[in-house]
């Protein structure tokens, strides 16, 4: 956890991330908030935020006195929104930053498919080529 | 408004003609672990004496659970005060410390702290007041979690407590509130330890309320910038600065501010670190300003 934001939100970052990379596949059941609570050493009101925060985007869902469970087409939408953060948080700080150095659009787009190919040859093919397209 | 466990209106405490408390307004919600943060002589030990009936306030209002808590019989056993420096008979054995709560708390636990007691190797059969000042904050944190009374104050529960020993004191506590919830207040200035286990955040500065606010809305609200000074002072300038340091031609200064990320870019091209600013930075930052205004009056 760092400080530079609410606890809540790394706890569903934390868990989306876990969702993203496989770990916790659609339809398994998620750790409960009393567990999390000890592994990360946070309040469990702040964990249960996290929580209810992905069960309003549909994520998560609750099952009656058993837990919290990945509900199906969660990995979906949570890629779609973290794709919209993607140009947010980095493709427009990129291209700010290249208008100020005077980096073109053309100049750009070879520096990124580069980039994007030595990425690949060092081992991951599938996010390279996904990133390059 | 939610139910509070503990509320104040209005609260002054003066001794004499010192004023201790000034015009304390608060507003703490049943089931949840607020800090009470501040410096050593802002006034928390009063207000917490005065939450649990020990002391009156001079004028305003105090309730604990819904009633004036001044020597009121009905509220026994429904909260629990862990001292600083708690006083016991002379002839009381750790046991019979125990045996005493147990008896006042209906909801007392004897599995835990029996599970505590272990924990922190308090021995049984040792005279309290043979016990080193580590021992006798270990053996009211055992009262107070093992009470499981509905609002527990914990007032500097750990003094001359080893790293090892508070952390078993705080996992304890996430599990005790995590399966059976309940209100704590948790004075303290050891701010970096239990940020994460508070859900809101008091700070008393001479005795006033300085901030009062959920933890989560504090992290991230301060931004620490380092770098040339001319720099500096122009990026911080129309914000509210809470510290500023400075080293020959170097500046560091903490402003309250959530920077975008076109600001962020804009401080990277100036030259500047910006980096996170933890709940214990933002709480010297508003007590030690009021400080260094002294000072300079």
């Amino acid at each position: 956890m760092d400080d530079s934001r609410p606890i809540f939100v790394q706890i569903a970052e934390r868990i989306a991330d876990d969702i993203l990379d496989g770990t916790l596949p659609e339809g398994t059941q998620v750790p409960s908030t009393t567990e999390l609570s000890a592994f990360y050493r946070i309040n469990p009101a702040t964990v249960a935020k996290g929580m209810a925060e992905l069960v309003a985007q549909d994520v998560l869902h609750k099952r009656r006195g058993i837990g919290m469970f990945v509900s199906t087409g969660a990995r979906a939408r949570l890629l779609e929104g973290r794709r919209a953060a993607f140009v947010d948080e980095f493709v427009a700080p990129l291209v700010h930053e290249a208008r100020r150095l005077g980096i073109g659009a053309d100049d750009l787009h070879h520096m990124l498919s580069e980039a994007a190919g030595r990425t690949g040859a060092d081992g991951a093919p599938g996010q390279a080529a996904g990133g390059a397209r | 408004m939610t139910t509070a466990a503990i509320e104040t209106v209005a609260l002054n405490r003066h001794y004499g003609g010192t004023p201790v408390l000034s015009d304390v307004t608060l507003h703490l919600e049943a089931g949840r672990v607020h800090g009470l943060l501040g410096r050593n002589g802002a006034g928390k030990t009063t207000l917490l004496r005065i939450l649990t009936g020990l002391e009156r306030p001079s004028t305003g209002t105090a309730r604990l659970l819904g009633q004036d808590p001044f020597e009121n019989g009905r509220l026994a056993g429904r909260f629990c005060f862990v001292k600083e420096s708690q006083v016991y008979p002379d002839s009381f054995l750790v046991e019979h410390v125990l045996r005493a709560a147990s008896l006042l708390y209906p909801s007392w636990d004897p599995a835990l702290a029996d599970e505590l007691l272990d924990a922190f190797a308090l021995p049984r059969r040792r005279r309290v007041k043979k016990l080193s000042r580590g021992m006798t904050s270990a053996l009211g944190i055992v009262v107070g979690l093992a009470a499981r009374a509905e609002t527990t104050l914990f007032d500097e529960p750990y003094l001359g407590l080893d790293a090892t020993a508070r952390r078993i004191f705080y996992d304890v506590l996430l599990e005790e509130i995590s399966t059976s919830p309940r209100t704590v207040l948790l004075s303290t200035h050891l701010i970096d330890e239990v940020d994460h286990l508070l859900e809101r955040v008091v700070v008393i500065d001479h005795g006033r309320v300085a901030f009062d606010a959920e933890a989560d809305d504090v992290r991230g609200s301060a931004v620490e910038i380092t770098g040339p000074a001319a720099a500096v002072d122009t990026f911080v300038t129309g914000r509210r600065v809470l510290r500023r340091t400075g080293l020959g031609s170097v500046a560091r200064t903490t402003i309250e501010a959530r920077l975008s990320a076109a600001e962020r870019a804009h401080a990277q091209q100036l030259g500047l670190d910006l980096s996170p600013v933890s709940l214990q930075e933002v709480v010297v930052g508003l007590t030690g300003a009021a400080i260094l205004e002294e000072v300079a009056s």
